[in-house]
């Protein structure tokens, strides 16, 4: 417990406020680059994950890549694109981005596909044309997954910024990588800290928008809101009864 | 290339290490999931503290867990114990919730005719529930396996040897070659795990094995898990 | 008036849904397609407003083909009601009702107050109107499945299995009150529907479909029950047992309506002496109404 005091008192030591070591600097860095990130990888993945979940067109390839994807190291692709690259903040970046789309288009086109296909026919039925289905009846429902696929990625590329530090002067990782090198276990341990309350934090924030984004008619329809890891399990839950079933 | 056919035992010791690191957090964290899967389940109660502490437990990224847990379990950092424990941390909090929901997904009917005809609460989880909850179990132990061989190379990086050496070598040397066959050889292991799971479920559950046709990845899921 | 004019649609090179069929709807009457299913019913009824687009044949309305029409905006003028309302989860009763209309452009203000009086028109009370479709009991739910269905004021009204999904009481009901409706409004209906007590309560005019969209019978549903044409026919109408076929039995100078089974299905009225049993008595209806 004395190495959690020491670690607490390297959080809280006004030495690290100040310079390009400054503890705000680098939650600031990591914040931002795993937003960024986010952003272009949802700019990427929504409109493909959309179209996948809303004409059924691609979605064997969708999902073979997204499951492909998932046994691939971050560490390796972290690695080989920065020899690919160069040092720099370029590698870090185009790694958290291809590691950051799969679970977005997935989440993406599983909340098409988890809508009732009744309630899609008869807005067709009634006369909503394809565009109007997608913003009126697809998109609004099918939000709650969209958001639980893009916490997952968020998750993802938070813990892997961390590990960015590894390739690139960036963020909160590069008091890891320093404590490690320099056997200082209060920096080590202090930015391991550091980064859990953030990707806590992140978690939280994500769980709240996401339970804010359930259409509240739908709300009262199911007993149990679509909920935290719901994203992962449940698509994955469906899938394996319904080939139990059929 | 020549990289690759001049450091054969290398990768092969590499990929021993890695085995030793991965599979048993695989059987671990299924073993463990049970129980606090069963018990989520069972109570309201119970459902909500086990699914949140999992929840956020998987939250968590690796590489800070990796230097936090010694500290807590009083490993060394860089003792292959530590990436264990670690891993099967991770596989618990994703298999719980399988667990759960797959126990969850059994039809309320076929339990209460099961009780109707005479199994006891006991026989009857191991007997009915276990078993048609099976195939979803099975999904996500292929999730876990996969994961927590994408993951065990994270260790690599804080001196716990495994296929990530192979990266962690490859960047400081500037060997691209290295580099890739670490990630084939990581991806390759992934699969072979993932095959000996579906072959295993085919011996337990004969009665899935028309419709599990697939040997590929498990997918669908629309996390994917490694970090 | 809808016509179909030799409609053929195979969804594969071997599963034909509908074979060869052509028919005249009369404006202004309900038609119900009735069959079991496979029969292509609700292909049929689909076909009107292209949900689907027959392989071969054409369909009329008033004269024109609906494939020179565009699909979205001839769907706009069609009033659709599905099985288990179709309504949307996420909006309001309200909302629901005037989903068409908003598309049409009708100002929001305009449409929410057409769309109050509609919930008027269909029996559910105003309060309801900022309840969302799950807050609903079924048979409520299905009413604003008609109210919604009838938002644009459309000539047609096309019910697929309205009110299958709900229990036998209240499929009563609304089977009352679509007749009620319907003597107000004047459409021109068309109901699917594999429950043949239903056809023969709803319909002008029934057709009676075997698999692979042929036709069995089509005539009022008097004619068909007094008439079938073949085996197939009265064995699906049930007129060779049970309830529907009743014969007259003489008890002390009482006329007594029996059925095949030897139940009682009730008294042939004398003047004054009238009276039905409820219960089979109630169901048998279908053959001994007009």
């Amino acid at each position: 417990m004395n190495l959690f005091a020491q670690a607490v008192q390297w959080i809280l030591d006004p030495l690290n406020y100040v310079g390009v070591n400054a503890i705000p600097l680098r939650v600031f860095e990591h914040l931002a680059f795993t937003l960024v990130t986010l952003v272009i990888a949802s700019a990427i993945a929504i409109p493909i994950g959309f179209f996948i979940g809303h004409t059924g067109r691609g979605r064997g390839l969708a999902v073979s890549v997204a499951g492909a994807f998932r046994a691939i190291p971050t560490l390796g692709l972290l690695t080989l694109v920065a020899l690919w690259i160069g040092i720099g903040l370029g590698a870090p970046f185009v790694a958290l981005t291809i590691l950051a789309i799969p679970p977005i288009l997935a989440g993406a086109y599983t909340g098409f596909e988890a809508i009732d296909r009744r309630t899609v026919d008869a807005a067709r039925a009634v006369g909503m044309s394809e565009g109007q289905i997608v913003r009126g009846v697809e998109v609004p429902l099918g939000l709650p997954l969209l958001i639980g696929g893009i916490r997952s990625a968020a998750l993802q590329v938070v813990a892997t910024a961390t590990l960015a530090a590894y390739i690139a002067d960036i963020g909160l990782g590069r008091y890891l990588f320093t404590g490690l090198k320099t056997r200082d276990h209060a920096e080590m341990l202090g930015g391991s800290i550091l980064v859990i309350l953030l990707a806590l934090a992140l978690e939280g924030i994500f769980a709240t928008i996401q339970r804010f984004v359930v259409p509240r008619g739908v709300i009262s329809s199911r007993s149990k809101v679509v909920r935290v890891r719901s994203s992962r399990a449940r698509p994955m839950v469906n899938s394996a009864v319904e080939k139990g079933t059929q | 290339m020549t990289w690759i056919w001049s450091n054969g035992d290398l990768i092969w010791d590499r990929t021993l290490d890695h085995l030793v690191l991965s599979v048993p957090p695989i059987l671990l964290s299924f073993l463990l999931a049970l129980p606090l899967g069963a018990l989520a389940n069972r109570y309201r109660a119970s459902r909500g503290v086990i699914l949140g502490s999992v929840g956020l437990l998987y939250a968590i990224p690796s590489l800070p867990l990796f230097i936090v847990l010694p500290v807590i379990v009083g490993t060394s950092a860089r003792s292959p114990l530590n990436l264990i424990i670690a891993l099967t941390l991770y596989g618990v909090a994703l298999m719980v919730r399988v667990v759960a929901d797959g126990l969850a997904s059994v039809d309320r009917d076929v339990r209460q005719s099961a009780a109707g005809v005479g199994f006891s609460s006991w026989s009857e989880f191991w007997q009915v529930e276990l078993p048609l909850a099976g195939p979803v179990l099975l999904a996500g132990l292929r999730v876990v396996a996969v994961s927590t061989v994408s993951l065990a190379t994270v260790g690599a990086v804080i001196g716990v040897q495994s296929l990530g050496s192979l990266f962690t070598d490859g960047f400081q040397r500037g060997i691209q070659a290295e580099i890739i066959a670490g990630i084939v050889a990581t991806v390759v292991l992934a699969l072979v795990l993932d095959g000996v799971l579906v072959l295993l479920g085919r011996l337990l559950m004969p009665w899935t094995r028309k419709s599990s046709s697939r040997v590929l990845l498990p997918v669908v899921t629309p996390a994917a898990v490694t970090r | 008036m809808i016509e179909f004019r030799s409609v053929t649609k195979r969804f594969t090179q071997d599963a034909v849904a509908v074979n060869d069929f052509s028919l005249v709807l009369p404006s202004r009457k309900i038609t119900v397609l009735v069959g079991s299913s496979g029969s292509g019913k609700t292909t049929l009824l689909r076909m009107i407003n292209r949900m689907v687009d027959p392989t071969s044949g054409s369909i009329e309305i008033d004269g024109v083909d609906v494939a020179t029409l565009e699909p979205v905006k001839l769907r706009r003028s069609i009033g659709y009601v599905m099985q288990n309302s179709g309504l949307l989860p996420h909006r309001k009763v309200v909302d629901n009702v005037a989903t068409v209309p908003l598309l049409r452009g009708v100002p929001r203000k305009q449409a929410r107050l057409d769309a109050l009086e509609l919930l008027d028109t269909v029996g559910l009370s105003r309060t309801l109107a900022d309840r969302y479709p799950s807050q609903l009991s079924g048979g409520q739910q299905q009413r604003v499945g008609v109210a919604r269905g009838l938002a644009v004021n459309p000539n047609i009204l096309l019910m697929d299995e309205p009110f299958g999904a709900v229990d036998p009481i209240v499929r009563a009901e609304l089977q009352q009150e679509l007749l009620r409706l319907q003597q107000e409004l004047d459409k021109t209906v068309v109901f699917v529907t594999h429950d043949i007590d239903e056809a023969f309560l709803l319909g002008d005019q029934v057709v009676i479909l075997r698999t692979g969209g042929l036709v069995a019978q089509i005539g009022s549903p008097t004619e068909i029950l007094a008439n079938p044409v073949d085996e197939f026919v009265s064995s699906f109408v049930g007129a060779d047992r049970g309830k529907r076929s009743l014969h007259l039995e003489n008890h002390g100078g009482d006329d007594l309506v029996v059925d095949s089974e030897g139940r009682l299905a009730g008294v042939l009225s004398t003047g004054t002496k009238a009276g039905t049993r409820s219960g089979p008595g109630a169901a048998a209806q279908g053959g001994v109404r007009q």
